[in-house]
């Protein structure tokens, strides 16, 4: 039974840090109805900016989180930009491909010698690991530290959705285009801004899952990234609770999995949520009548 | 106020719009009229910016904005209730009426016209917390004019502000809009029910496949048979 709360407990954090990039997919999809498949990749870059922040030049963790952030909100918008704006009015599948495109050049420029490289690289944490137990459930100050830091981002957010003019113009955006045109709304720029976000909440994630898992390599991001899209399908792709929510369930049955069951099957299994999801209910698990979008 | 001049539209390959002109001065309520597919809505699109036109001119209050994007449109005191309203469903009714606002920034003259409208549409203060997808019809309506004149426009362009609404209902959208004409908003107004719009319109442009047919005063239009027999539903002996 402790053993199983423990397995719990590590869910919970793999959960956290795929509901910080199943948001990224969700809102991205809200606004424009594309599956950003070079997500993944910006989280990697994030894991890979907050390494150099605390390992390499010398930032303190908090300075180095928010860099990461920022760089990701910056590429987020130039990849916006450059492969997906010009093709806003061409037919989903060229934006798909674009984005595919984005994300293998993004894996392969970052392996260059000059970049990030190919190699794995093993990540000095900027402080020791502390176990505790309570009640018989061993914790350590990283899953603190993820759980603090997932649960202020997503209150932000929340906070930025539904108490700010941009986050009312984003949910206008979500609904209709035109509409929020008509009322003055700069569509482009909310686009830019949902991006923007999205792309530092991966690099967030990025960085926690460096510390976490610490251990990174330019292809890190394809795994997580595949997994947070699976999360936001199952939660109801477009629905913002429904990301945290799907996130939280694959964290879990991806960590109860490798606990219990034979763990090569964990992978197989978080796809065939996928698979199964979609045959059975593609609106994902919020989807309803009436989504709230953003 | 508006002029529009010879602006013509296409939809890919094909022509919507066939060098369309028409004015609007101020204080003016002018509607245009016309069958489904006459081009009513796509040149109200244009007008806004939401569609460009391939040639052709349209002034502003003496400014060009042939060319400028919807949003900045807006700013300059252009509202634009659209077909089939477009309420914001997932906001709610005070966020709709706050989203018609966007381009304002003074909390108090947001506030005043907030308050105005609620005047206006004493329903939508006792919904201000519901979520507009859940009003009836009419009371969409409502809000969508609502939200148009938050932003205190000079030009509130409405395109079919009675579509699928009851006859009571119908009338009293009508009699708002010339309350609204007669504190000072000009009105331009598209509609299939030509009958009513030609009732409290000053002049009326007929719309037929993409061209102005006809043009005059509402007055002159209502007599003239050509229009009697194909917008208002007269017999001809």
């Amino acid at each position: 039974m402790e053993h199983f709360l423990d397995q719990v407990i590590n869910g919970l954090q793999l959960g956290f840090m795929y509901a910080l990039i199943a948001l990224g997919y969700t809102m991205v999809y809200g606004i424009i109805k594309l599956i950003n498949f070079a997500h993944g990749d910006v989280f990697m870059v994030g894991a890979f900016i907050g390494y150099y922040g605390f390992a390499k030049w010398g930032m303190p963790l908090p300075l180095a989180v928010i860099t990461a952030m920022a760089v990701c909100a910056i590429l987020g918008v130039v990849i916006e930009k450059i492969a997906y704006r010009p093709l806003r009015y061409a037919p989903t599948i060229s934006v798909l491909i674009s984005a595919l495109g984005v994300s293998l050049f993004l894996e392969y420029f970052c392996s260059l010698r000059f970049v990030f490289g190919p190699n794995y690289r093993v990540v000095q944490r900027p402080f020791e690991e502390v176990h505790w137990v309570l009640g018989g459930v061993t914790f350590n100050n990283i899953q603190v530290m993820v759980a603090v830091v997932v649960i202020i981002m997503l209150l932000l957010l929340q906070y930025m959705i539904y108490r700010t003019k941009i986050g009312m113009a984003m949910r206008t955006v979500s609904f209709d285009h035109d509409a929020a045109r008509l009322m003055g709304v700069n569509v482009d720029s909310v686009i830019s801004v949902t991006f923007a976000i999205g792309s530092a909440l991966a690099a967030a994630g990025g960085v926690l899952f460096a510390i976490a898992y610490p251990q990174i390599q330019p292809f890190m991001g394809i795994m997580p990234g595949l997994k947070a899209f699976t999360a936001a399908v199952l939660g109801g792709i477009g629905i913002v609770p429904g990301a945290v929510l799907g996130a939280l369930i694959m964290g879990q049955v991806e960590t109860l999995t490798a606990a219990y069951l034979p763990t090569q099957l964990r992978d197989a299994i978080a796809f065939a949520i996928l698979i199964i999801v979609l045959m059975v209910r593609p609106t994902g698990i919020l989807g309803k009548n009436k989504p709230e979008k953003v | 106020m508006l002029t529009v001049n010879n602006i013509q539209v296409y939809y890919g390959a094909i022509q919507a719009l066939h060098g369309i002109s028409f004015e609007v001065n101020e204080g003016e309520i002018v509607t245009l009229i016309g069958a489904n597919g006459a081009g009513k809505s796509t040149t109200l699109r244009t007008i806004s910016g939401l569609i460009r036109a391939k040639s052709g001119l349209i002034e502003f209050m003496g400014q060009d904005i042939t060319k400028t994007p919807a949003h900045k449109i807006v700013k300059m005191g252009l509202a634009h209730v659209p077909e089939g309203r477009k309420i914001f469903p997932n906001l709610t009714v005070h966020e709709n009426l706050l989203m018609g606002a966007y381009t304002k920034s003074d909390r108090t003259e947001i506030a005043a016209s907030l308050e105005n409208v609620f005047q206006r549409f004493p329903r939508l203060k006792e919904r201000e917390k519901q979520h507009a997808g859940t009003l009836s019809g009419g009371e969409q309506q409502m809000l969508a004019m609502g939200r148009g004149l938050m932003c205190k426009p000079s030009l509130l362009i409405l395109d079919e502000p009675s579509m699928g609404l009851s006859p009571i209902l119908v009338e009293e959208i009508f009699n708002i809009i010339q309350e609204i004409n007669q504190l000072g908003t000009t009105v331009l107004l598209v509609e299939q029910n030509a009958f009513m719009s030609l009732q409290i319109a000053h002049r009326a442009y007929v719309l037929e496949t993409g061209r102005i047919l006809l043009s005059g005063t509402a007055a002159d239009l209502q007599a003239n048979p050509k229009v009697r027999s194909a917008y208002l539903g007269d017999v001809i002996e």
